[in-house]
């Protein structure tokens, strides 16, 4: 037992002290909070105001075009020969020319000629502006009541209220949505582990057949010593990993919320006042965004009402006990083999039914509670996998346990199926290994 | 008192037997050369010994007691495929084989030190492996074979991958934990090295153990009563001399100085023949000539392997 531990302590030091490791382990949340938060503290960024002059033939817009912190409208009165002509000694960094016959179907000859590209909300909301107003001119045209229209629109746009009536009686707000989410950001986590770190091991099982220190090893500890000290070693690896890039991820997310974020909120709040002052005003680029604040607000609460607590435990569970069940097999093959090249063989019977789990992710998450969920949510195989997908809708205890039991079974029936290539495969040089030999040692004694 | 018995030791693979019914028994201080042809099964009878694979039937005693995990900690081994962690330093693997052996850190620290200084190999202590000459590394692996004083030393081929100063440092070594009372097995093919280490051998061929003795007496065993003698004078003479005591051999005569080998014919003594020949010649040296081991290796295992053609032929 002793040498066990000494054993697990060389596997998880030696791995956790590279510096492949520690650059992973730093790069990872980095990335990861870098692809959630870049993008909006990029959209964020004060940019320059940006100058466009105005040459407005229909004369419909002069001096009537929305104001923006990051855009500024000029009208001269000249014409858009005479502004193209001066454009470049001028100031602006483009013109806007709007055709005289806009309004009987010249929309589409609104043309805006730059020198320095417009940033991409600068001219969203100059089309946004331009074609609310439009519609509005257009409206008051035909003499049709701009308010009544928004107030159709209002009371007509709705958003179902899915609701799990559990047996209690409670009912239970649910968001498929999200749950499709929550269980395949899981599942990918499963599968990607489970490869990542069953290679490890395979590798390393491979690093000490090859370098031969493996005879020595194994006059000191038994073969299925050596073999489970290395799996819980990486196991333990790829925990550390996880847990590390949790906290750091944490905490940069909460550092980078407290200073670049800080203004979102603000700027939330100051386009819902916004929407007030312009109240009755048909405001089309904020009907799409104004309805985000509530929108991220409800998720959170669906968020909240999901068993997190759960989840995170099954995913620790599955997390590990499917990385037992096929780190055992990676042993088994780096264990037979001599050479990386030859694994190629053996590899790809073990891969399929992990790449089938996931290949049947989509299926799952469409009919959560069907018979095709349900069985391969139950074969070891696959349970690791197709459990998480199918764990945020809400699977019967009865059915985690079984599948948690049945995965127990799974990982000590291909540990010990492992062990027995393991022992023999290790001390096997220079031999072409096929699946009839491999068949073959798993009836040799000691 | 032997340190070592095995009996009756049997392993089977799928397609050959490795070991059959082979049984040693290896006299504690002692240096026993364990020998043969390559694949006669001398590495899977070491790994059992090793507790590495188990016989099929067969035993093994540890100073008359069945061998159990609990004797690794008084083995010894050095694989003849031997080779370290490549990416690790020196002496943190050094402690890492140490401990597995059932070492404490403090103790194995120690004792590495001074084997360390002994070798003239401290300064690789930080150095990783892969750093290291192929000479270096074996004797790092030396090292960790002999740290923890094992009582029993198994050496697969410990000359080979050495130059022949790091081969002699490493001979004087065995001598010297002989002297301090360990035991070694060895297998190897070099049998000049047998002849000067060894004190008891067994010679397995073809799975199967075809003798076994002390070097002193197989040797004996296998002499023939040859002799060598160098003298001066006359060849015709000396001839003439042998009378019915021998039968001239080979001879070689250079000028006035004369070799010839002897065969002496039986029920005749050393003693007649030497003052038979004394009065005629004038007598240079002269000598048995005992059968070298490597002799007596060639003789044995090309015997049996005829004999088993032959064999295979009348099937």
């Amino acid at each position: 037992m002793n040498k066990i531990l000494l054993i697990i302590k060389r596997e998880y030091l030696s791995r956790v002290k590279k510096k492949s490791f520690i650059l992973m382990t730093i790069l990872g949340p980095i990335l990861m909070v870098g692809i959630m938060i870049v993008p909006i503290w990029l959209s964020m960024q004060k940019t320059e105001k940006q100058k466009v002059e105005v040459i407005d033939d229909s004369f419909l817009f002069t001096g009537l075009i929305q104001e923006k912190d990051i855009v500024h409208f000029d009208y001269p009165p000249i014409t858009i020969e005479q502004a193209r002509a001066g454009f470049f000694d001028t100031e602006y960094d483009a013109i806007l020319w709007i055709p005289k016959n806009v309004l009987n179907g010249g929309q589409n000859g609104i043309n805006l000629f730059y020198k320095k590209q417009l940033s991409n909300s600068a001219q969203q909301h100059i089309q946004y502006s331009i074609s609310k107003m439009l519609y509005e001119v257009m409206l008051a045209k035909n003499k049709v009541n701009v308010n009544l229209i928004k107030d159709a629109k209002d009371k007509s746009t709705f958003t179902m209220i899915t609701t799990q009536v559990d047996e209690a009686g409670n009912d239970k707000k649910t968001n498929t949505g999200l749950y499709m989410g929550i269980g395949l950001v899981a599942a990918i986590m499963i599968y990607v582990f489970i490869f990542m770190y069953g290679v490890q091991v395979m590798r390393g099982v491979m690093e000490e057949k090859t370098s031969r220190i493996v005879e020595v090893i194994l006059s000191s500890v038994k073969p299925f010593q050596l073999m489970m000290g290395k799996i819980v070693g990486v196991a333990l690896v790829g925990l550390t990993q996880f847990l590390l890039w949790v906290i750091l991820s944490a905490t940069l997310y909460g550092f980078a919320a407290a200073t670049i974020l800080k203004d979102i909120d603000m700027k939330q709040i100051q386009a819902k006042e916004e929407i007030i002052k312009i109240g009755e005003n048909l405001d089309f680029e904020k009907m799409g965004k104004n309805n985000q604040p509530t929108e991220i607000a409800q998720l959170w609460n669906d968020f909240k009402s999901v068993d997190m607590v759960d989840i995170l435990l099954c995913f620790l569970f599955y997390f590990l006990a499917g990385y037992l069940l096929y780190s055992a097999l990676f042993a088994a093959i780096g264990a037979a083999v001599d050479s990386e090249a030859e694994t190629n063989q053996f590899m790809l019977p073990i891969t399929i039914p992990l790449i089938f789990a996931f290949g049947i992710a989509q299926t799952v998450m469409q009919d959560p509670q069907g018979q095709l969920a349900f069985w391969f949510s139950m074969i070891p195989l696959t349970s690791p996998v197709v459990m998480m997908v199918r764990l945020p809708f809400g699977v019967p205890p009865w059915e985690i346990a079984l599948s948690m039991g049945l995965l127990v079974l799974g990982f000590l029936s291909t540990t010990w199926l492992a062990g027995k290539i393991y022992r023999t495969g290790i001390l096997m040089y220079g031999k072409k290994i096929t699946w009839k030999e491999l068949g073959k040692w798993l009836f040799y004694k000691g | 008192m032997n340190i070592l018995s095995a009996k009756n030791i049997v392993k089977r693979y799928a397609t050959h037997t490795a070991i059959d019914d082979v049984s040693l028994d290896i006299p504690a201080q002692s240096i026993f050369g364990l020998l043969g042809p390559n694949g006669a099964g001398k590495t899977s009878l070491i790994r059992i010994i090793n507790q590495i694979t188990g016989p099929d039937s067969g035993e093994i005693f540890f100073e008359n007691e069945k061998l159990s995990p609990k004797h690794v900690e008084q083995i010894g081994y050095l694989p003849e495929e031997r080779g370290l962690y490549k990416k690790m330093e020196v002496g943190e693997q050094a402690l890492y084989l140490a401990q597995l052996k059932g070492m404490k850190k403090f103790e194995a620290k120690k004792k590495l030190k001074y084997w360390f200084e002994k070798f003239e190999i401290d300064a690789w202590w930080h150095k990783k492996v892969e750093e290291l000459s192929k000479g270096m590394q074996q004797k790092v692996q030396f090292i960790v074979t002999v740290l923890h004083e094992p009582k029993l030393l198994i050496l697969d081929e410990p000359f080979s991958g050495f130059d022949p100063i790091n081969a002699n440092i490493i001979k004087n070594e065995i001598l010297n934990l002989k002297a301090q009372g360990s035991t070694i097995l060895f297998s190897t093919h070099n049998m000049g090295s047998v002849e000067e280490l060894c004190d008891n051998i067994a010679l397995i061929n073809r799975s199967k153990k075809i003798i076994d003795g002390s070097v002193k007496d197989i040797r004996k065993q296998y002499k023939s009563n040859l002799f060598e003698i160098e003298f001066t004078g006359n060849m015709m003479g000396f001839t003439n001399s042998l009378w019915t005591f021998g039968k001239l051999g080979e001879y070689k005569a250079d000028g006035e100085m004369c070799k010839a080998q002897i065969q002496l014919t039986p029920g005749s003594t050393a003693n007649q023949l030497l003052s038979s020949v004394l009065t005629a010649v004038e007598i240079q040296s002269f000598k048995e000539i005992v059968p070298s081991m490597n002799d007596i290796f060639i003789k044995k295992v090309s015997e049996q392997n005829s004999i088993g053609t032959q064999s295979n032929f009348t099937e």
